[in-house]
């Protein structure tokens, strides 16, 4: 055994290597996006986390051993939920202003976003246990997990989904959002909360801090919204 | 800063007592954001709090500068998806279609739906 192998072995078994190498990816990604002017498609999020993945792949880390270092970044996502509670005061006037436009907005988007995956996926002649995993996807992870499990799906592939979504909207809502002509960053952000949950919102909160707020409440009211609604429209693409 | 974090984690851990306790269809998180809510309004009848000024206050600077890292907090999940790359099977290229289609399609119609009654509303008040 060398001296640098033994020094690896060590560090790689140790909290300190994989938080480290998280946040340092994280800073060098997130100046990327800055030196592109904040452009959509150069998410910070998608580039860390190919980037780490391709390290853990070619390290042959495993995801269990990366999660001693990262859970720490991870567990403040629990905390920073919370913290959405100060902006919601903050911009209170402006969510009282829209409570009407917000709950139609909940129920035709929430809606939207199972009924269309669900359709294009039965089109394609995906079988049930898939179908019950992918409708819950627009929903914040923990609850489409919980969702996706009581219909028959895998949560561990319903995770996937999940993350996917939030890529996915956190890119194409400022472009899509551009192209309708919608200026209003209430509707802006109320859109990228409920169909793209936390990573929608997290993006929000980059662009506007009216956005993310409106963001943070689509995400919640739609977890609820999905759990409520689903088993109707389950009921209908369920063989 | 301590006082401001403890306080989101006390939020936290009450919203999930609340949230398993009932079985909410709400995460705990989410429980607790409702609860800090509702303490900056019962706050703000006994100390100098309003919207203008709480992003002077700790509890202000404290979440702003969370909020402002939201993106970095999804990282580690993220990754996991490397340990999952086994279930995206032959219907792989489908289900990210209909994450595609549905995405845009739910981005658009929440926005524009929002839009439609927003400007229904101003419009009856102007009348």
């Amino acid at each position: 055994m060398t001296p640098a192998f033994d020094l690896w072995v060590y560090l790689s078994s140790t909290p300190l290597l994989w938080l480290t190498v998280t946040l340092l990816v994280w800073i060098a990604a997130d100046r990327i996006a800055l030196a592109s002017g904040r452009h959509p498609a150069v998410n910070p999020v998608l580039i860390s986390i190919v980037t780490l993945g391709a390290i853990l792949l070619l390290t042959g880390t495993s995801f269990a051993a990366y999660f001693q270092g990262a859970q720490f970044v991870h567990f403040l996502l629990g905390p920073a939920i919370v913290a959405i509670a100060v902006p919601l005061y903050r911009n209170l006037d402006k969510v009282k202003a829209n409570i009407l436009p917000m709950a139609a907005a909940l129920v035709a988007g929430s809606v939207t976003a199972a009924v269309s995956a669900l359709g294009v996926a039965a089109l394609f002649g995906v079988p049930d246990n898939v179908l019950a995993s992918l409708a819950p996807k627009s929903v914040t992870a923990g609850v489409a997990m919980g969702i996706a499990e009581q219909f028959g799906g895998q949560p561990a592939l319903t995770a996937v989904l999940v993350i996917t979504t939030g890529l996915i909207g956190a890119i194409i809502v400022t472009p899509l959002m551009n192209a309708l002509g919608l200026k209003d960053y209430a509707a802006r952000g109320f859109a990228a909360g409920l169909s793209a949950h936390g990573i929608g919102t997290a993006r929000a909160f980059v662009v506007d801090e009216v956005a993310g707020t409106f963001a943070g409440i689509a995400m919640a009211l739609n977890a609820v919204m999905t759990a409520l609604i689903l088993p109707l429209i389950l009921y209908w693409f369920l063989k | 800063m301590i006082e401001a974090f403890a306080l989101l984690l006390l939020c936290q851990l009450a919203g999930e007592i609340l949230s398993h306790g009932f079985g909410l269809p709400m995460p705990g998180p989410v429980v607790g954001l409702l609860l800090l809510f509702a303490g900056l309004f019962v706050a703000q009848r006994f100390v100098t709090l309003s919207p203008q000024t709480i992003n002077d206050t700790a509890l202000g600077r404290t979440t702003g500068g969370l909020l402002q890292h939201l993106s970095l907090l999804f990282v580690p999940a993220g990754v996991g998806v490397i340990d999952h790359l086994g279930l995206i099977n032959s219907y792989g290229p489908v289900l990210f279609l209909a994450l595609l289609v549905s995405t845009a399609l739910s981005l658009a119609v929440t926005a524009l739906v929002f839009t439609w009654v927003k400007n229904r509303q101003t419009g009856r008040m102007a009348s």
